[in-house]
């Protein structure tokens, strides 16, 4: 069965886990000691209702707060896909894990109030998952059983959010309205909305085609572990062991290993469970190639003709993630990119965007945190990599404090130079 | 003419997935190991671990933290298992945590040595130099499990701050930590208990004979079935039937229950597992039943 990762963004009063715990209970994949021990706890806090948002705020300063902090996973299957959900957080204190549980995903849900419409929430999620380059949006226009179910408040809603949209990169975009309190478009189409021609939530969620995300066509494979057994058996067995993350690999494929540039040809592509004859991301493999050259972690093997740029300097937009520091000109920090870590000095910062207006402030002083813009960073070591917008894996790369040991921020690469 | 699609199904994934962490985790840290409790998640991690680095061995010892309270197919089970990977392992004992006097054992019917495990747990880490220790938690588990990263950050005191978890982003995992400080690692995170056991099936992986149905003396306490033994104590209304069970985790013999079934074989286990409405935790654990955030508050302490 195929996986589909999606992240929902939003608050509380979204009605977000409502839809979260609408999407479970309708596909019978909330249990009934979870069900009884969230209405246990719903009636203890003097809750009305069953308060669904239990069953994923699972921290107890969540429940106390009745916010969510930080990104809960939650899985369910249908007979067409397995989904992973990644409930993450809305309000902007959190972004960075908004941004941790939206990386990996396929798709973004966004949940827009009917009656407020298109509020600051959601245009900075929406900018978020643009920047991230997800390659679907759902907009799931909730509360629609609150406005009588009113199409033109919909089209309003759809078209105030199209205009935003409009100025960023999102491939493919689409509405839904629903009442997540009543089910209404969530699992079944509504009876109630027969003006809405589309299809419902969890069916746009099992048919939607993410097949053709995947890159297939530029070759990638950055050398993770070199296996060595040493044994009498595989005395000189010497296999490089990684993550496919572009492209198909073969053996006789003749390749190119960065940064030495000696080029080979694989010799086999191993597994526990056998040769492999055509391995493809994201397999975790074993290559072995014909002629002994020196390659480790870090290294990597790619095609002769089509080869990621090799540079130390690159052009990248910048989530900055840290409470106690910012991101100022000529910073040191630790940077991890595909499997080779490196130190980076920030150059410039060009320009820091304004989520909400899209406006872009020149030559700011610094980012603090949860603010994005576009820097210049010289790695010590040449790195290998392509535009973030052709592939995700070797587009991407983090940097951490070298002193607290932090994850500060989430770096995505728009070219070198 | 066939054609390739390029897509792998959804065990095939979970699996590329936690093969990239087992090397990851090998190739950042100095020393790392496997905590392995003879339970189905550890087995499944033990065999994901040696299919990342073969034809090698494990690069990395396997820890068992043995509570003593032990069923004794688990511990036949994990000697033969080592023995065929010709593994290295490393048993911390509970008992010898409480022999020293590191813990206190808890007293009463209800006594049981599964808090007494971080202790016994932090203390190995310290002794042995532990900077990255593989754990089976899985997110579909338990709600606090459901908020843990694949790297989970550990301070000097092995406690987890869930409020301030280090942001992890695509499949570029942090790793750096100072001197005394560890992280806990869950290459399974994103398996179900379903997955877990479709792929046992998959991969036919020998699992311990508890977990297939069987005849055993049990007793009801608190809407769990305890197998007697010498490590709990009966009140007098407990009494004792002989019921076909099978048990769907597997730890600490005084805090893990069994469920009635009669699924003797794979096939018949998952066929039980799709239908059931009832979590494995919940159906089967003691330990996750003393308050709402019992697991949490574990795991900020120290626990696995």
């Amino acid at each position: 069965m195929e996986f589909l990762r999606f992240a929902t963004a939003g608050s509380v009063d979204d009605g977000k886990s409502t839809l979260i715990g609408r999407l479970l209970y309708d596909t019978k994949s909330i249990f009934q000691d979870q069900l009884e021990s969230v209405e246990a706890t719903s009636k203890q806090m003097g809750n009305e209702h069953t308060n669904l948002a239990l069953l994923t705020d699972g921290l107890r300063a969540e429940r106390e707060q009745g916010i969510t902090i930080d990104v809960a996973y939650r899985y369910f299957a249908t007979p067409k896909r397995k989904f992973i959900i990644a409930d993450t957080p809305g309000h902007i204190q959190y972004t960075r894990n908004m941004v941790t549980g939206a990386s990996t995903a396929d798709l973004v849900l966004v949940l827009v109030d009917a009656r407020h419409g298109v509020v600051e929430q959601s245009r900075r999620h929406a900018f978020l998952a643009s920047l991230l380059r997800i390659p679907h949006l759902v907009v799931c226009v909730n509360k629609m059983d609150l406005i009588d179910y009113d199409e033109k408040a919909f089209n309003a809603v759809k078209e105030e959010f199209r205009n935003f949209a409009m100025k960023l990169e999102i491939p493919d975009l689409s509405f839904v309205p629903i009442s997540a309190l009543h089910g209404d478009n969530v699992v079944e189409r509504s009876a109630k909305m027969p003006w809405y021609e589309g299809s419902s939530l969890l069916h746009h969620l099992e048919e939607v085609h993410i097949a053709s995300d995947r890159n297939l066509i530029d070759a990638r494979f950055p050398v993770q572990y070199v296996i060595r057994p040493q044994n009498e058996e595989h005395h000189d067995y010497r296999g490089y062991a990684g993550t496919i993350t572009g492209g198909v690999f073969k053996p006789g494929d003749e390749v190119v290993v960065l940064p030495s540039g000696f080029t080979s040809k694989i010799a086999s592509i191993d597994s526990y469970d056998g040769p492999i004859s055509e391995a493809f991301g994201p397999m975790s493999v074993t290559m072995r190639l014909t002629s002994e050259i020196d390659i480790s972690r870090g290294d990597m093997i790619c095609r002769p003709n089509n080869q990621p740029t090799v540079s130390q300097d690159l052009q990248a937009m910048i989530c900055w993630m840290s409470e106690s520091t910012e991101l100022t000109p000529r910073m040191k920090l630790a940077l991890k990119h595909t499997t080779r870590s490196s130190r980076a000095l920030v150059s410039e910062i060009q320009y820091r965007i304004d989520v909400n207006t899209l406006h872009r402030d020149e030559k700011p002083e610094s980012l603090k945190l949860n603010e994005i813009g576009r820097v210049s960073l010289r790695s010590t070591q040449p790195l290998f990599f392509d535009d973030y917008r052709r592939n995700r894996n070797t587009g991407s790369f983090i940097l951490m404090d070298e002193v607290t040991n932090a994850t500060v921020a989430a770096g995505i690469i728009v070219g070198s130079g | 003419m066939s054609i390739t699609t390029y897509e792998l199904n959804h065990l095939d994934q979970l699996e590329a997935e936690a093969i990239h962490i087992f090397r990851e985790v090998a190739s950042e840290f100095e020393r790392p190991c496997l905590m392995f409790s003879g339970g189905k998640d550890s087995i499944l991690m033990l065999h994901l671990a040696t299919k990342a680095f073969w034809p090698a061995r494990l690069p990395f010892p396997v820890l068992h933290v043995d509570t003593g309270h032990n069923f004794p197919e688990v511990i036949e089970y994990r000697d033969q298992r080592i023995k065929e990977l010709e593994a290295r392992l490393v048993v911390a004992s509970v008992q010898k945590s409480i022999d020293e006097g590191r813990v206190t054992e808890e007293k009463g019917p209800r006594a049981s040595r599964n808090r007494l495990q971080t202790t016994t747990l932090l203390d190995s880490i310290e002794e042995n130099k532990f900077d990255a220790l593989f754990g089976g938690a899985r997110r579909d588990e338990e709600k606090a499990r459901a908020k843990e990263r694949f790297y989970s950050f550990r301070d000097e005191f092995g406690q987890w701050d869930p409020k301030n978890q280090r942001p992890e982003l695509w499949n570029l995992y942090n790793g750096r930590i100072r001197q005394g400080e560890h992280i806990r690692v869950f290459p399974i995170s994103n398996w179900t208990e379903l997955d877990v056991w479709q792929y046992i099936e998959q991969e036919e992986i020998e699992i311990p004979s508890v977990y297939f149905a069987h005849k055993r003396e049990v007793f009801q306490r608190d809407g769990m079935l305890l197998a007697d033994s010498d490590f709990v104590t009966r009140s007098e209304d407990e009494k004792l039937l002989t019921l076909k069970v099978r048990y769907r985790t597997v730890g600490d013999m005084s805090c893990t229950g069994a469920v009635e079934s009669e699924a003797e074989n794979l096939k018949q286990i998952i066929e039980e597992i799709s239908s059931t409405r009832i979590t494995e935790r919940g159906a089967t654990r003691a330990d996750d039943r003393v308050s709402e955030a019992a697991m949490e508050d574990r795991k900020k302490e120290g626990y696995f």
